[in-house]
């Protein structure tokens, strides 16, 4: 790989060990992909909030220690300087105001706080959230990125235009002390054309409908394919279902860009989508797909009762709470069961303000951020089953936590959430 | 029977042998892996409930989560990590993955290694020459 002049004084150690391990982490990884060069970057995203999880393993209990390890792959301590670039902590472990719900120790709470504290103390924003772009973090059309967050990702490449591959916490952890990420695919102007073409042949409107219509391509399509959605018409989507639809992709597979043209930032039309070429493939999604889909995602189910619902995931918009609130109106949470919401620390504050965390705790729901359920690792005791409107959370906490999982309509996870019981119907 | 010999190219130097694990399939990282026992906990893959500990993981590469670098990370602090990684579609998730692993990994074979290795086969990963030697079970 081609290192530049400023690139070379950083490897070389002129401005220190911790921002030599984090660009020799970057040349490394660089060549191993294959790529000619990095390129300045002054937008990371990143996951550097470690508990007791991530520093039992490093033989050395201080936060220096867990962020050498596990932030840039470096084989001994080092001190770390401020970062040098604009730079936000992503979703974490523990929502710092109901911890306790979550069953953790005081000493882990502790450890999470000192680990949040060293991250402000080192410049990194303490945005807290699997959504960025909704509060804060708004990246520009062309605009390179260093993101984690395989849904953050996804948005913020299909939906605004900004150009980042799904980055890992060693990548970023070093972008955040370098300003550099490697110069490779979807930083390329000439990878960002779409690849497969689905055309939809069933109307899309819905959150559910959107989370489908992603698990199902994610399954279908190669790990590398720029997916085209052609025939939306019932609807124009909004940042919800985007969200809900990147998410589902990039977790039944691994989409990092799709264009849905007319919508999306780099496609007015199918054919500027595909650049004028001719698909790889030819996909339809129709009722059979869709009916595929759903059956996929309630694949782990057979129990009727439902302990936990779950809403939030990607992070809740104050629109999506404000549809629980008005849910629950007149109505109220299940004694066996649990409606949890989540939504990022900032938008919880609004929502505060707002008065629906009130409506929520008076109908028997939680508001919470910082953190989810499959992040965390957590559930309220004994629950064997939960519920969710998103495909991504019930892809993965039914493996992470051994439970059985739900998905439908937010409607109807409201529903649930009320009744104890499951009454969704199959699209 | 006769061993193969595939060429490609080393990712992650060093030299390493075990017994291969198979799949066609993508590996998803975070939630689709426990890291301490470095079982696939994925609900519907193939691999559901094995555990890549030591072996030499034959694999179409990463799925999914951003977390995948990290949870095979893990892996290697908590001796759970694969002995070596052979895999054939490069995106950055599996990048990062085999660099912060410390694991040999070779990838870009001159011939299909789903065709050519079977679980349960001896494979020995020369990362330095970009080697994997096969020797099949009961060969």
């Amino acid at each position: 790989m081609r290192l530049t002049d400023d690139e070379r004084v950083m490897l070389d150690g002129e401005q220190g060990e911790a921002v030599a391990a984090a660009m020799d982490l970057l040349v490394r990884y660089g060549e191993v992909l294959g790529a000619e060069r990095l390129v300045d970057t002054d937008n990371v995203c990143g996951a550097n909030l470690f508990g007791s999880r991530h520093s039992l393993v490093c033989g050395s209990p201080t936060p220096d220690a867990a962020f050498s390890e596990h932030s840039l792959d470096a084989p001994t301590v080092l001190t770390i300087p401020p970062v040098r670039a604009q730079s936000y902590q992503l979703i974490g472990p523990m929502d710092t105001k109901h911890w306790q719900v979550q069953g953790l120790p005081q000493a882990e709470h502790d450890e999470i706080i000192a680990s949040e504290r060293y991250n402000a103390e080192h410049g990194i924003h303490l945005l807290t959230t699997c959504t960025p772009y909704q509060v804060g973090n708004v990246p520009l059309k062309g605009e390179h990125c260093a993101w984690m967050e395989s849904s953050a990702v996804v948005y913020v490449n299909s939906v605004l235009g900004a150009r980042t591959n799904v980055e890992g916490r060693e990548s970023t952890g070093a972008a955040m002390l370098t300003g550099k990420i490697p110069y490779w695919g979807l930083h390329l102007e000439e990878n960002r054309h779409g690849s497969h073409l689905v055309e939809v042949t069933t109307p899309v409107e819905s959150n559910r409908d959107w989370g489908l219509l992603g698990y199902w391509i994610g399954e279908q399509v190669p790990e590398e394919a720029i997916p085209v959605v052609d025939g939306i018409t019932a609807t124009t989507p909004d940042l919800v279902r985007l969200k809900h639809f990147g998410a589902a992709a990039a977790s039944s597979g691994g989409v990092e860009l799709y264009h849905v043209p007319g919508v999306t930032a780099e496609a007015r039309t199918v054919e500027e989508a595909l650049a004028g070429r001719t698909p790889v493939e030819r996909l339809t999604y129709g009722p059979a797909q869709r009916r595929e889909a759903y059956e996929h995602l309630n694949a782990t189910a057979t129990d009727t009762s439902v302990d936990l619902v779950m809403i939030g995931c990607p992070h809740a918009t104050l629109g999506q709470i404000r549809d629980v609130v008005r849910l629950l109106e007149g109505r109220r949470v299940h004694p066996d069961t649990e409606l949890w919401v989540f939504t990022p620390r900032a938008l919880r504050h609004v929502a505060e303000r707002n008065g629906y965390d009130r409506a929520l705790a008076d109908a028997g729901a939680l508001l919470m951020s910082d953190t989810c359920p499959a992040i965390g690792r957590f559930l309220p005791k004994g629950t064997r089953v939960i519920a969710t409107d998103s495909a991504k959370q019930v892809h993965y906490l039914p493996a992470i936590m051994d439970v059985q999982g739900r998905f439908g309509t937010l409607a109807e996870c409201v529903d649930a959430a009320v009744t104890g019981t499951w009454r969704g119907e199959v699209p | 029977m006769s061993q193969v010999v595939l060429t490609g190219r080393g990712l992650v130097g060093g030299v390493a042998e075990g017994e291969a694990l198979v799949t066609r399939e993508a590996i998803s990282g975070w939630g689709g892996v426990e890291p301490r026992e470095g079982r696939v906990i994925e609900s519907r893959h193939e691999l559901v409930g094995q555990s890549f500990a030591g072996k030499v993981l034959v694999f179409r590469g990463a799925k999914g989560s951003s977390g995948w670098s990290g949870v095979f990370h893990l892996t290697r602090l908590m001796g759970s990590a694969p002995a070596a990684m052979v895999f054939t579609t490069m995106n950055t998730k599996i990048a990062l993955g085999v660099v912060v692993t410390h694991v040999p990994a070779v990838t870009d074979l001159d011939g299909d290694p789903f065709e050519l290795i079977r679980t349960g086969d001896r494979v020995r990963v020369d990362a330095d020459r970009g080697q994997v030697i096969v020797t099949p079970a009961g060969g």
